[in-house]
């Protein structure tokens, strides 16, 4: 049991697909909403009650279907007792709608929010991810590459920007997430191939293959030596059981067709 | 050999970054000189290099900047450079030519964002009191000593933002076809109009006399009616011939309810125009009840402004048709301002001026039975344009038909 991570969830009370603005999402293949809430719930429940992380909730606005995916809403920093925030700036307007909501919540929590440069995009924790004390940061698909020196200048860290470059894996969160740090699991076809030298040059690796990918096998939440990841990733669960780590299952099916599984719908705070 | 140096940092050597830039610059047919580079002294620091990108022409040097610009390479900010233009009318030579597309120039440390955006003018820059103003200015608003932006440095254009694959625009595609599922594609439209009702930006309707020729003036005047319509473009043959249909039922000649041409029905827009010119302008033909039903009616009795330009092949013209082309010009200036939608119907020079002064960022919808007019408006650097190849009397009834299921 844990109780060192606090994690800040949405439930979805507002969740549709009402636009495609990813290659998961179609029109014609809207979730089913009442199963989707039976999935966060259960997906809630695992994280709080199985793992026994600290869970806080934010309340999801009614035009924001996609505010559920509470990684994008920024990069948390806490530096000694200060709480910060790293705020995000949504490529599609569809999900600009969240900032203002987000923001709220932050600083009625008393976080120090800060906003990229009017210049970039940058899509918070669903494009980048601490691997021990270096964050390695997604561009091309959704942040820009400029949003991550920024972090760097803001954060004084070591960031390694890697090139995403299939619209299936649309954020570094849905082909990358690292088990403990220094080691790194990641699906290489996600990734330009100076980006998986960068990955296997830094860390250990531990390499995910496309079949669980697309299930979304790396969109998984670490919570020390507990993992929760999708369902229906017998090979990466079995590696990391072996590491030693225990991997806990929740069905994503109806996130699924939104682009969003177990990470994408929690942020570290 | 055209050259240009751009800077690059970050974390540029683990991340294999600079790399990465170089072996674009080299693989795309450029070549590279590292004019300066400073290494970060510990993990956490960051390394800066200055790079000079060379390449035989200017069409491929702005190719590999724009491809090594996404992995952060950039050109350094340089101030504008200004010249006073030397007589009224006329631009000082060099001047940085507008596109249609939202930009910025740098004074000082900051960027400032030009106003009015609008293809082929200048930038004039003023100073009122501690701030700095940039704006588009049209060759002949210029005057004497205005203060013209030269050359490119300094400024920078933002390009349209990636579609939004939600929204009936980007569901359209930017190409023209008649193979498209054309309700969908309307209710698309009726849903932007509320959008942009909603938000406080105005539609603007362009349309040719085709509306009233085939028989879809009523949907249009439904449509003004319940509000859907801030301002009109049009021409002097659009209001002749609704104002025809409104006094004698038919256009151009032919009878609208049977589809036949009538005696002496040649004669009726003339006659149409007659009217209105003993009247002295429209609002006064419907103020005095002349006029009592069609597209202009509508516009009169629901303050619709509209601004008819005229033509040189013009009968009459009508008393509001505004002969002078560039005053004419100035008037659509003015009215294109807070525009979100445009609908272009049926006519191609109206498109084109219209589509002339509007800023790229305005969702425009054209719509004719030749595909060659959307083709036209596109080439002539209205490159937003979304073009629906279809009859028009189809197209204003389906609106129609739309708006009002909106409503419900």
């Amino acid at each position: 049991m844990s109780s060192e991570f606090t994690l800040l969830m949405c439930a979805p009370d507002a969740f549709d697909l009402k636009y495609e603005i990813n290659s998961w999402m179609s029109i014609e293949n809207r979730p089913d909403v009442t199963l989707a809430a039976k999935q966060w719930r259960e997906l809630h429940r695992i994280i709080s009650n199985d793992v026994g992380a600290t869970v806080e909730l934010v309340q999801q606005e009614p035009n924001a279907p996609d505010m559920v995916f509470t990684a994008n809403a920024g990069l948390v920093v806490r530096e000694n007792n200060d709480k910060r925030v790293l705020l995000s700036r949504f490529m599609h307007p569809e999900r600009q709608v969240e900032v203002a909501p987000f923001r709220a919540w932050f600083e009625k929590h008393g976080y120090d929010c800060t906003e990229p440069p009017e210049t970039v995009f940058y899509e918070g924790e669903g494009d980048s991810l601490w691997c021990g004390d270096t964050l390695v940061t997604g561009y091309l698909k959704r942040s820009d590459i400029t949003s991550h020196n920024w972090i760097a200048e803001q954060l004084y860290c070591e960031v390694l920007p890697v090139e995403l470059v299939d619209g299936r894996w649309y954020h570094l969160d849905t082909a990358f997430f690292s088990p403990s740090p220094g080691v790194a699991a990641y699906y290489p076809g996600a990734f330009d191939t100076y980006a998986r030298d960068v990955i296997e040059s830094h860390f250990e690796t531990i390499k995910v293959v496309e079949e669980e990918a697309l299930q979304f096998a790396c969109n998984s939440v670490v919570l020390g030596k507990d993992i929760v990841m999708p369902s229906g990733c017998p090979r990466i669960g079995a590696e990391l059981r072996e590491r030693g780590f225990t991997v806990h299952t929740a069905d994503m099916s109806e996130f699924l067709k939104a682009g969003g599984a177990c990470k994408c719908l929690s942020l570290f705070i | 050999m055209y050259s240009e140096t751009v800077f690059l940092e970050g974390h540029i050597v683990d991340s294999l970054v600079l790399s990465k830039v170089l072996d674009l610059i080299l693989l795309n047919g450029g070549l590279y000189e590292i004019t300066g580079f400073t290494m970060g002294s510990t993990r956490t620091d960051i390394s800066r290099a200055e790079i000079m990108v060379n390449a035989e022409t200017r069409e491929l040097l702005d190719n590999i900047l724009h491809l090594i610009g996404q992995h952060g390479a950039t050109r350094p900010a340089e101030e504008i450079l200004l010249q006073p233009a030397p007589q009224e009318g006329v631009f000082p030579d060099g001047f940085y030519s507008t596109t249609n597309l939202e930009s910025a120039i740098r004074v000082g440390e900051t960027w400032i964002s030009v106003q009015d955006t609008e293809m082929d003018c200048a930038i004039v820059v003023t100073h009122i009191n501690d701030s700095t103003i940039a704006k588009c200015v049209p060759l002949h608003k210029i005057t004497s000593g205005d203060q013209v932006v030269i050359g490119d440095r300094g400024v920078r254009v933002t390009p349209l933002a990636r579609r939004d694959p939600g929204s009936v625009f980007s569901f359209m595609g930017s190409e023209v076809s008649s193979e498209r599922p054309k309700e969908l594609v309307i209710a698309g439209l009726a849903q932007a109009m509320r959008d942009a009702k909603r938000s406080g930006r105005k539609t603007l309707l362009v349309g040719g006399p085709a509306i009233i020729h085939t028989g879809a003036a009523k949907h249009l005047e439904t449509i003004i009616k319940k509000g859907w319509i801030d301002v009109v473009f049009a021409g002097n043959a659009l209001a002749t011939h609704d104002i025809e249909r409104a006094l004698y039922g038919t256009s151009l000649g032919v009878e609208l309810h049977t589809g036949q041409p009538i005696t002496h029905g040649h004669e009726h827009h003339l006659r149409a125009i007659n009217a209105i010119r003993a009247q002295g302008s429209i609002a006064a033909a419907v103020e005095n009840g002349i006029v009592t039903k069609g597209i202009m009616h509508a516009c009169v009795t629901n303050s619709v402004p509209f601004v008819l330009a005229g033509s040189i092949r013009d009968d009459g013209p009508l008393p509001d048709v505004v002969t002078d082309s560039v005053k004419a010009q100035d008037l659509m200036r003015e009215h294109v301002k807070g525009v979100g939608i445009a609908i272009m119907i049926a006519t191609t020079l109206h498109s084109v001026a219209t589509g002339n002064l509007l800023p790229a960022s305005v969702k425009t919808f054209c719509v004719d039975s030749d595909a060659d007019t959307v083709i036209k408006l596109m080439d002539r650097g209205t490159h937003q344009a979304f073009g629906l190849v279809t009859d028009c009397e189809f197209f204003l009834k389906e609106l129609a038909a739309q708006l009002d299921s909106l409503e419900k």
